[in-house]
């Protein structure tokens, strides 16, 4: 199991390196490049000159497009990357780290939220749903569900503020707090707020995806249900409530929990559209903007912080999956 | 596969009168049992099965209604995709909402009322005619209706809704395709060979996991845009592109089934009578892969019309004259007074967005309870 792990663990590594090889190129074959972009009016009007300009793309180093300096400049992020140094970032001029870290727990209270909604709505919902199969509740869920995996996520949000805030009004538009109360020294008020402009992008979050889990839970659950041992547990005479509680759901459970570690970079990576939508201070939204204008030591980081986070993710769900299920062996 | 058998059993006055002599031959009497018998080929299972679920009947009406209306309903209509209502109209109604306080602390609600009469005609209500017109070379132009209205161009929302159907449903399948094709391909070779091929098409899936799409699509826009080519082709370099990077879970579908059926004594049996391995991959074992490939594929159609419309709402979509579901509804988030006050103007193409991808969904689902092996009736 250990030299399992450390193989794939290994193999990781070298996956995020050729990772980060593909993306540093991509940008760097942005056709504008981060000090171009700013200083473009300034260029265009003539208050600053090429010699100016050469200097400044020097300090960010970007003056050189050639392969070669592009790979000059792909070694230096690595090197620093290896020394614990994720780089400055052009556009929010603090270090990457510390902006990554500051915006990704607005996104991880959302997700976190959502996710606990989502699986405490469609796991009782998908094992009533497979134990009453083809009843009016499966047809039900079934049809909820599908319709929630079809919106794209910017409708359903766009028709939520449209219903929820601007028309009845109960929630705010957009934004995490009230930006004209001062809060501070009102932590609890400032939570409680908070709480509230979140509603409407959770439920955004559970609608588009509540219906993938739910359908997981029934398929899980049907093909537990066809199990020989939920027939033997059936002929020793115990009740059905015990069979499904006890015996079903504890089985249900095991794809349920893998796929719990699964979803890690989703918990942190952060919503692009959403946090867009609903004007958030994500991650998402902040690497939105990064994108946009070429800030290449954000992006860079960004990128690698999800790959990480997928990689993580991936061999977690494998190692859960080994320890909830015994008869899982490893063959290579 | 196996071939199922299925008795008819009637009863009744018109179940078939039995023979009433005996026999003569064994013959006669096989041919009177194949009489009685009717023997349904897996196709025909699989198609009994999908039929009787409601659901993937729902979804298929949908679909067949979703491809006449965006291919043959142009036919039909007195608009074009880019064709602008230059007829003006009907005065519009612009209100602005602004909050305002008085010197006592007093708050009030201040509706800026601005009403003017633009040369093309935009928002028009709908069931509204255009005006008729004199054309250039003297023939009058009859008034041509809008069944759904008009958006804030002067386009016809329902014909635009006709030309963003075709272009979204065309797009969907080519990149499914592509797609599909791609993993197969890769798929196969590294389930069937193993070792270094297996390990390497595992590795580049390995990597094409890690990066994460939506970034990368952006970067790729802004290259392309930054190339300034054709605006109206970026939409397909863009899926093209996109089914570059998503063709790894079919790979890793084709290979964990082609990893099972190797061992199967029928692929024993092509080994010994010296089959070239291409054609035992492409005539032997993808054909048993193709169920739960038919499957994936109806599933991804839905994925890449979301994409689609993602994609306009980053910006990166078709070129403006263009329609495309996916910008229309962007257009609301752009602007709040087509978000407040013309639904029109999005609400349709959202629905039409659900209705594609659900037809999909339902579709899909259908075919994987009909194709599904354990299934036996």
């Amino acid at each position: 199991m250990v030299k399992y792990i450390v193989k794939r663990v290994l193999y990781s590594a070298l996956i995020l390196l050729i990772v980060s090889m593909l993306l540093y190129l991509l940008i760097r074959l942005l056709p504008m490049n981060y000090v171009e972009q700013k200083f473009l009016h300034s260029s265009l009007q003539g208050t600053i000159d090429e010699e100016e300009l050469y200097r400044i793309k020097k300090l960010y180093g970007l003056e050189d497009d050639s392969f070669l300096g592009i790979c000059r400049g792909y070694w230096g992020w690595l090197s620093a990357m290896f020394r614990g140094d994720m780089g400055t970032s052009f556009l929010y001029d603090r270090p990457v780290t510390e902006v990554i870290s500051e915006h990704m727990w607005v996104s991880f209270g959302i997700a976190l939220a959502a996710y606990i909604l989502q699986f405490a709505i469609a796991i009782p919902l998908g094992i009533k749903a497979a134990t009453r199969q083809y009843g009016a509740l499966d047809y039900a869920t079934t049809v909820l569900a599908m319709i929630g995996i079809s919106f794209p996520s910017f409708f359903i949000a766009i028709l939520l503020i449209k219903v929820f805030a601007v028309d009845l009004g109960w929630f705010p538009v957009n934004g995490l707090q009230d930006v004209t109360v001062n809060w501070a020294g009102d932590p609890v008020g400032l939570f409680f707020n908070q709480l509230w402009h979140i509603v409407l992008p959770m439920l955004a979050i559970t609608i588009v995806s509540i219906g993938g889990l739910m359908r997981h839970a029934r398929t899980n659950t049907l093909e537990v249900l066809n199990q020989d041992y939920i027939r033997t547990a059936r002929a020793k005479g115990l009740s059905e409530h015990a069979v499904i509680y006890k015996h079903v759901f504890r089985n249900t459970m095991v794809p349920i929990v893998t796929m719990m570690a699964g979803i890690v970079p989703s918990l942190f990576g952060g919503m692009m559209i959403l946090e867009q939508v609903f004007a958030l201070p994500g991650i998402g939204q902040i690497a939105y903007r990064a994108l946009t204008l070429g800030d290449i030591p954000f992006i860079m980081g960004y990128n690698m912080f999800i790959a990480l986070l997928t990689v993580i993710g991936t061999l977690l769900s494998d190692i859960t999956y080994m320890i909830v299920d015994p008869r899982i062996k490893i063959t290579k | 596969m196996e071939e199922f058998t299925e008795e008819i059993t009637e009863r009744g006055p018109n179940a078939p009168q039995l023979p009433e002599e005996e026999p003569e031959t064994p013959e006669a009497a096989q041919e009177s049992i194949a009489d009685r018998t009717r023997i349904l080929s897996p196709a025909h299972l699989v198609l009994k099965r999908f039929f009787r679920s409601k659901l993937s009947i729902v979804g298929l009406c949908m679909f067949i209604f979703l491809l006449l209306f965006s291919f043959l309903g142009p036919l039909f209509v007195p608009w074009g995709e880019s064709e602008v209502d230059r007829t003006g109209g009907q005065p519009v109604l612009n209100i602005f909402e602004v909050q305002a306080q008085d010197e006592n602390g007093e708050w009030y609600t201040v509706y800026l009322i601005e009403n003017y009469t633009p040369e093309t005609n935009i928002h028009a209500g709908a069931f509204t005619y255009s005006k008729p017109y004199e054309d250039s070379d003297g023939t009058m132009q009859p008034a041509r209706l809008h069944l759904l209205g008009t958006d804030e161009n002067g386009y016809d929302i329902f014909v635009r809704l006709m030309y963003g159907g075709r272009l979204s449903l065309i797009l969907s399948f080519l990149v499914v395709v592509i797609y599909t094709v791609i993993g197969v391909i890769l798929g196969g070779l590294a389930g069937y060979f193993g070792k270094w091929v297996d390990m390497i098409i595992m590795r580049i899936v390995d990597i094409l996991n890690c990066i994460p799409s939506l970034p990368i699509l952006l970067i790729l826009g802004a290259i392309y845009d930054g190339a300034q080519l054709d605006l109206a082709f970026r939409i397909y370099f863009m899926l093209g592109f996109l089914a570059l990077l998503s063709w790894t879970g079919v790979a890793r579908l084709v290979r964990g089934q082609i990893l099972f059926l190797r061992e199967q004594e029928y692929i024993v049996a092509a080994e010994a009578l010296g089959m070239s391995p291409m054609r035992k991959i492409f005539h032997h074992l993808v054909p048993n892969v193709m169920p739960q490939l038919i499957v994936s594929m109806t599933l991804g159609l839905g994925s890449i019309i979301l994409y689609e419309a993602t994609l306009s709402f980053l910006g990166l979509g078709v070129a403006p004259d263009m329609a495309s579901w996916g910008q229309m509804v962007q257009r609301a988030t752009q602007n709040t007074s087509i978000l407040n006050y013309y639904p029109m103007d999005w609400l349709p193409a959202g629905i039409m967005i659900i209705l594609a991808v659900l037809s999909f969904n339902f579709i899909g689902d259908g075919l994987r309870d009909a194709l599904d092996p354990k299934m036996k009736r």
